[in-house]
């Protein structure tokens, strides 16, 4: 797997391939540093609702599948680090209640702010999500389907998913990662603009599984 | 600040940015605590904070303000410890440097699951590393003291 690249898409209607109707005219969003992220606004002249909102989740889901992001919504029982997603080292696992196991827990060397002296991440709850909350290995689109089930979601409404994104101090670690990690693009506020926004054309999901690449 | 170290209060006068290690073995002359890669990654700090295993080089004090420190000076007073005894019994350490830890992640263990089968000793342990390479020793000796056949995987309780 790799990071998604950020550039100038050319699009028939909707961001990243998914759902693309035919009917409408190309439509070319401006070009972004891989670091940036469109603004809702970058989305406005898709007409089609459905098109824009599932535009608007392509966008969001360069967030969602940065390295960041996904290293701590494992597939497996083992958190990864590092951009090439690198299974955790020390080989930590995730515990019953996604926070290690005894003698090995998450808070057994993260704190609750980045450590800059000796580069040991850190934020509010650090933990694992949980295994049906995992994205790496998905889609764009299957993690969109993820993010509106309720059994897969922590039982989240679409509102608390939107306020989570964008208030959460943990997802805000995202952006703030402390050493020579890289962030995930934008800001946690342009990120959960886009989410609300998606929730707000209809929370429309990629109709073709958006593969990362 | 103020903690509980081994059962005595204690008021530290320190950085709340500077690391339990430092503290416990610098201000307060516990060096039974080890530096080893100060980076979280080997274990040989080990101690326990209102009994969760943490890297105290890596913990800021500000961490343990109000709370319990357990060193290994404290696990037991004169090393009559069931982790200690077995230690002893089955020979585990070899240089020793790392065994301080080995044994303050093991009593985390135990305490939280009381007869751990193979797996769980390799989970808890998989971060304490030792040099010398006595896992097998350190495996044995905490099953020996959790009272589970050394031959045996171990139950699942």
């Amino acid at each position: 797997m790799q990071v998604p690249l950020a550039i100038g898409l050319v699009l028939a209607g909707s961001a990243c391939g998914g759902g693309t109707p035919r009917s409408h005219a190309p439509l070319v969003l401006r070009e972004v540093p891989i670091t940036e992220l469109r603004s809702v606004g970058d989305f406005a002249g898709i007409t089609d609702s459905t098109a824009r909102s599932q535009a608007l989740f392509g966008e969001a889901s360069r967030v969602l599948l940065h390295p960041r992001c996904i290293n701590c919504h494992p597939a497996g029982d083992v958190p990864h680090q590092g951009m090439q997603l690198q299974l955790h080292d020390p080989p930590v696992v995730r515990g019953a209640d996604n926070r290690g196991v005894a003698g090995m827990q998450c808070a057994s060397c993260h704190q609750d702010r980045n450590q800059p002296m000796t580069r040991v991440p850190g934020a509010p709850n650090w933990h694992l999500a949980p295994i049906e909350m995992a994205w790496v290995g998905r889609s764009a689109g299957a993690i969109c389907d993820q993010l509106k089930d309720p059994k897969r979601n922590g039982g989240k409404t679409l509102a608390q998913i939107v306020e989570h994104s964008a208030h959460d101090e943990l997802v805000a670690w995202g952006w703030q990662p402390g050493a020579d990690r890289e962030p995930a693009p934008g800001t946690q506020q342009q990120f959960g603009a886009l989410v609300a926004a998606w929730v707000e054309t209809g929370a429309a999901c990629p109709d073709n599984p958006q593969e990362s690449r | 600040m103020k903690i509980r170290v081994n059962g005595v209060e204690r008021t530290l006068e320190v950085d709340p940015e500077m690391p339990l290690l430092w503290a416990l073995r610098d201000t307060l002359g516990l060096t039974g605590t080890k530096y080893g890669c100060g980076e979280a990654l080997c274990g040989a700090c080990t101690v326990h904070v209102d009994g969760l295993a943490v890297r105290s080089c890596v913990t800021p004090m500000r961490r343990v303000d109000g709370k319990a420190v357990t060193t290994i000076e404290g696990l037991s007073k004169d090393g009559s410890h069931p982790l200690q005894q077995a230690w002893l019994a089955l020979r585990v350490p070899q240089c020793g440097f790392c065994q301080t830890g080995q044994i303050m992640t093991a009593a985390a263990l135990l305490a939280a699951k009381p007869r751990p089968n193979d797996a769980d000793i390799d989970a808890a342990m998989a971060g304490n590393l030792c040099r010398c390479g006595t896992y097998p020793r350190i495996r044995a000796a905490i099953k020996k003291t959790a009272g589970v056949p050394r031959d045996e995987p171990g139950d699942d309780k």
